[in-house]
């Protein structure tokens, strides 16, 4: 008995170490004040939130060029935009890499894909790449959706766009959709923050 | 009521190794094969079993700092292999273009360790259970036994790898 009970300790530990929760907090977490940006865009234009009056929040998508799963998504962050920017929620998506890592990701090339792409809403360049570590984002894309409140841009919902990124009509939830749908009705957002794959930030 | 715990934990734990992970699809050119596997069932592949210690590697062949990390784990596993270790890299490509792109990469680096695909699209129901620190970025690897377990979401340079494989050899 003495030794089953060691046994069981063993093992016990053996989970506890093997499973533990280890979460390196960095970055926004729901509820936090996000912040301002003055931002290079592709029509060379600088871009903060602070110019858009009458929005009502940002869907802020960190993306890319270069990486399958940004471009997969491309289409349908245009659809985003094109749906809520009139409802008070538009699109900024922000490059975050650094093009002498990955020259894919250049603002001329960045200015290519955006009139390839025919994108409805500002791409602006994360130039020294100061941006995305205060949001926390680690990859392309990551979506912070945020709602201007009197305090400042408080984030309510952290993760993907959607439940499938390689077949957009296999998809069964739009996490974004339902995050700015519920904010539009003055709702608590049910799914506050999800994970996706993605290509880590080239800093 | 401990005892009865225990045993649970141990039926629990044997019903569980006999099951066997189903593959979705299996990839196939020449002599190359590799499986495919929705998370369910790649966790059951990936399960610990007697002293093995589990190098997995999460990547895609169009993920350039996965592809340039690659060698080393080609590398580790060439120098453990005869060691307990095992080395299994984890393809994330699209399914779409696994066939072309994954089966062309293999023969072309002429890989050893085993690969294995990954297709399960919703991984928001999965990445937390690989490892709860995750943010879903790639390259990312996971080195444990069936005592420990550290994640890593990084690119390794071999010496990297190798100290981090040493730590958990050590740590037993």
């Amino acid at each position: 008995m003495r030794n089953f009970k060691m046994a069981a300790t063993v093992v016990l530990f053996g989970l506890l170490t093997a499973f533990g929760v280890k979460n390196a907090v960095s970055g926004y977490q729901i509820g936090d004040m996000a912040t301002d940006f003055k931002l290079k865009n592709v029509d060379s234009k600088m871009v903060s939130m602070a110019d858009y009056k009458d929005a009502k929040g940002f869907i802020v998508i960190f993306t890319c060029n270069h990486c399958p799963y940004a471009v997969a998504y491309e289409d349908r962050i245009i659809a985003l935009d094109k749906k809520y920017k009139k409802l008070g929620y538009p699109v900024i998506a922000i490059n975050p890499n650094n093009p002498e890592v990955q020259p894919q990701d250049s603002f001329e090339l960045m200015q290519v894909r955006a009139k390839e792409k025919k994108f409805t809403f500002p791409y602006l360049f994360d130039e020294g790449q100061h941006i995305y570590p205060q949001y926390g984002a680690t990859k392309t894309p990551h979506v912070y959706v945020l709602q201007k409140t009197k305090a400042g841009n408080e984030v309510k919902y952290i993760g993907a766009i959607d439940d499938n990124h390689s077949d957009e009509k296999a998809v069964k939830t739009k996490y974004v959709e339902a995050a700015v749908d519920a904010l539009l009705k003055n709702q608590e957002v049910a799914t506050k923050t999800t994970k996706a794959i993605g290509c880590s930030i080239k800093a | 009521m401990l005892r009865k715990l225990v045993l649970l934990f141990f039926v629990g734990i044997s019903m569980f190794a006999q099951e066997v992970p189903k593959e979705k699809q299996v990839y196939k050119e020449g002599s190359i094969e590799v499986k495919s596997y929705d998370y369910q069932n790649l966790a059951l592949l990936l399960q610990p079993k007697d002293e093995t210690v589990y190098v997995v590697n999460f990547w895609a062949t169009w993920c350039a700092p996965c592809i340039k990390e690659l060698p080393y784990f080609e590398q580790l596993h060439e120098n453990y292999k005869d060691k307990n270790v095992k080395v299994i890299l984890v393809s994330l490509d699209f399914p779409k273009k696994a066939q072309s792109n994954l089966l062309s990469f293999i023969k072309r680096k002429k890989l050893k360790a085993t690969v294995v695909h990954l297709d399960d699209p919703d991984a928001n129901s999965w990445i937390e259970k690989v490892a709860s620190e995750w943010s879903g970025a790639i390259p990312a690897t996971l080195i444990y036994d069936k005592n420990q377990k550290k994640f890593y979401e990084q690119a390794f340079t071999y010496e990297e790898l190798e100290n981090a494989l040493q730590l958990l050899l050590k740590t037993n």
